[in-house]
């Protein structure tokens, strides 16, 4: 079962080896989106410290909702997928393995470069562990839920449009409280428990997002 | 060792195939047959369990296939219409994977992928389709550990020579006493039965 999880980690991080564009579409995507607010907001420190957490998570989001359609969709053009129902390991391993292995492409990327954004919204040096923890801990949520509404939305036509509706209100909880965690820390009172928060849905939705969305792969694979 | 029991076939409200049961012993083949947009690919993917039938049972060794789940899975090869091949991976590496999904050990990788002639460190992208095809085939000699083969159209897109490769393979894996259902169109020199669908 490990062998089999390995394997697609690995086959799936060497694909996005070969494909760079797709990999820096994501980060790109953050960046551009993160860098105009302050142009297009204005240089007035006080306000662009005030709505960081929430600009810079939206950006997140964003760029993890934009990668979501090809989860599957590759897999389910080729063949592969069909192999991976047929294959060793229950399918809610291959699941995760594959969400994983989104989130070290498309969100561990965000994660490492936030601190940068952090300086271009003068957030105090404080405040920049504490949005980078909470981006370490929400975007694999929103990886492990995107994999739900990828599988529900395979092989159907505009199936884009249809996952950002099925995913949005999945991933509004993470929003406000990965926003808020930053919030909170910036008006001196830890955020702590947001970060806590934030775990405890990662937790949840380890346990359960791989076996809700290997269910919905096999519906959508018939 | 594989038994269907009536099975229906229902897809977008078009019945394909009603009441079909056959069952096959160690060493046999069942050729499926019939006319474009019969069942074919649906039977296969029915006797893999990818598609669930609309009545009926599927039973390998007695046990009805939905109870065995991955254990089935492991003594089974599927080859299905798409080739199961990435474009941007090289025919080893593709290979390699697959053996990993498939929970197989990883073995003689490369004499597999000479046996069918296919360049084994350029990505596929650059092959052409019948060698695409051959790339997706060499699964088939690393997996005669698994005693089920389910091929849906393999000499599809081959030469003359690849075709009889597949032969070859398909007649060795039933010498061993495997069982292999296959669908084509073309003539096979593979000894078995033919179970004919009408459209």
């Amino acid at each position: 079962m490990l062998d089999v999880s390995l394997g697609i980690l690995r086959r799936d991080l060497l694909l996005a080896l070969r494909r760079r564009s797709d990999v820096a579409t994501a980060l790109l995507f953050f960046l551009i989106v993160a860098s105009l607010f302050p142009l297009g907001v204005g240089a007035e420190p006080n306000q662009l410290r005030a709505i960081a957490p929430g600009v810079i998570w939206v950006a997140a989001l964003l760029s993890s909702m934009l990668s979501l359609s090809h989860l599957f969709a590759d897999d389910h053009a080729d063949g592969t997928l069909e192999q991976m129902l047929l294959g060793a390991a229950p399918l809610g391993v291959v699941v995760a393995a594959k969400a994983l292995a989104h989130w070290l492409v498309c969100g561990l990327p965000l994660v490492l470069v936030s601190p940068l954004i952090a300086l271009q919204y003068d957030l105090p040096g404080g405040l920049h562990g504490v949005l980078a923890l909470s981006l370490a801990l929400g975007t694999p949520v929103l990886s492990l839920v995107g994999a739900i509404g990828a599988a529900l939305t395979l092989g159907l036509r505009g199936g884009g449009v249809l996952l950002s509706l099925l995913v949005l209100p999945l991933y509004v909880p993470v929003l406000i409280i990965g926003a808020g965690s930053v919030e909170m820390a910036a008006a001196g009172q830890g955020g702590m428990g947001q970060l806590l928060l934030l775990g405890a849905l990662l937790a949840v939705a380890a346990v359960f997002a791989p076996w809700a969305s290997a269910a919905a792969l096999r519906i959508s694979a018939e | 060792m594989l038994e269907a029991a009536s099975i229906d076939c229902v897809r977008q409200g078009r019945s394909l195939f009603r009441a079909l049961s056959f069952s096959l012993a160690a060493g046999e083949a069942l050729r499926v047959a019939g006319p474009n947009g019969c069942g074919k690919t649906s039977l296969l993917r029915i006797l893999c369990g990818l598609l669930a039938p609309a009545a009926g049972e599927i039973r390998w060794k007695g046990s009805r296939i939905g109870e065995l789940n991955e254990e089935y899975s492991r003594e089974l090869v599927y080859l299905g219409h798409a080739p199961a091949v990435k474009d941007d991976l090289t025919a080893a590496e593709n290979l390699r994977f697959a053996c990993a999904f498939a929970g197989m050990a990883v073995l003689e990788v490369e004499s597999a992928i000479e046996r069918f002639g296919v360049p084994a460190n350029t990505p596929i992208k650059r092959l052409s389709q019948g060698q695409k095809r051959r790339a997706a085939l060499a699964r088939l000699v690393l997996s005669s550990k698994a005693p089920l083969w389910l091929l849906d159209e393999p000499f599809v897109a081959l030469d003359a020579p690849a075709a009889r490769l597949v032969e070859g393979l398909v007649s060795g894996h039933l010498a061993g006493g495997g069982v292999v259902v296959y669908a084509t169109h073309q003539e096979a020199q593979i000894p078995g039965r033919v179970i004919s669908l009408d459209a």
